[in-house]
């Protein structure tokens, strides 16, 4: 099953190239999440609409892929909430203060040779794989159990 | 027209990341943990993307969009204080939860309570910059 995984790994990411391809063709726009959910929530005069169907067409698509392949994701369970809210807003404060998130800079900016995605993409790793060992296996293990 | 552009990518894109298993946390930190048993997955993700948009982004080249005007492409080159520390924040908050932006709404549509309160956090933490920056 590990072989399935990774083509279906590869299968998405093309989707997910694909995808900002087309928004980027269509309409010139650069397929970053948290750029395009900061600016349904800023709500800038006339562009908002875009936006805002973009974000329907990902739930959309998540959706389908779940109706046709159920066991593919499980959702999980007995994560602490507090450690959600708190991950959801170092999220939402740091991609808005560092412009990008895993698609804009990891995937866009990167496809664009862009050296701010590139040292964004860096650190976001890094970091992440720090709090993690810190989390897993460093002085933090048992906080989130 | 942009509407319906917008709404096939965003399709696209959503049907890409579960598909890819993105939408399951415990994959993504699976990954991350590079001290645990290692979880490759997002690397294939990565690449599959990638090289899908840096060939994409070639072909259309720098001229107009088909029904959006000019290309709205970032222009800056700098690396800053915000774009370090910001990706700083972000990175700590996926190494915390193992949800990104986009995985966390798309996670939305299993119906359940941990990438809600997910997203609930990324609603408030996007909503506390945008008014500290306009103050």
């Amino acid at each position: 099953m590990v072989e399935f995984d990774w083509l279906s790994a590869l299968a998405g990411g093309v989707l997910i190239g694909l995808a900002a391809t087309l928004l980027l063709a269509g309409s010139g726009r650069i397929a970053g999440i948290s750029g395009i959910l900061g600016g349904v929530l800023e709500r800038p005069r006339g562009d908002t609409l875009w936006r805002g169907l973009f974000l329907a067409g990902l739930l959309v698509g998540a959706a389908v892929h779940q109706w046709l392949d159920p066991a593919a994701v499980e959702a999980r369970t007995g994560f602490p909430v507090w450690a959600l809210l708190a991950a959801g807003v170092l999220v939402g404060v740091g991609t808005r203060m560092g412009s990008g998130c895993t698609s804009g800079h990891g995937v866009c900016g990167l496809a664009r040779l862009s050296p701010r995605s590139g040292v964004a993409t860096a650190v976001f790793v890094a970091v992440a794989m720090i709090v993690t060992w810190l989390l897993r296996h460093g002085p933090l293990a048992g906080v989130l159990t | 027209m942009n509407g319906l552009i917008a709404v096939v990518a965003g399709v696209l894109f959503g049907f890409g990341l579960d598909l890819a298993r993105m939408t399951d946390p415990e994959r993504v930190l699976g990954f991350l943990d590079i001290a645990g048993s290692w979880d490759p997955t997002l690397v294939f993700v990565l690449a599959g993307a990638v090289v899908t948009a840096t060939v994409g982004f070639r072909l259309i080249g720098r001229g107009d969009s088909w029904f959006g005007g000019p290309m709205r492409l970032p222009q800056r080159s700098d690396i800053d204080r915000p774009l370090v520390l910001g990706a700083a924040l972000f990175g700590a908050g996926w190494g915390l939860a193992g949800y990104c932006p986009g995985p966390g709404l798309a996670a939305l549509v299993q119906g359940a309570a941990d990438p809600a309160w997910f997203v609930v956090g990324l609603i408030a933490g996007m909503t506390a910059f945008a008014v500290a920056r306009r103050s």
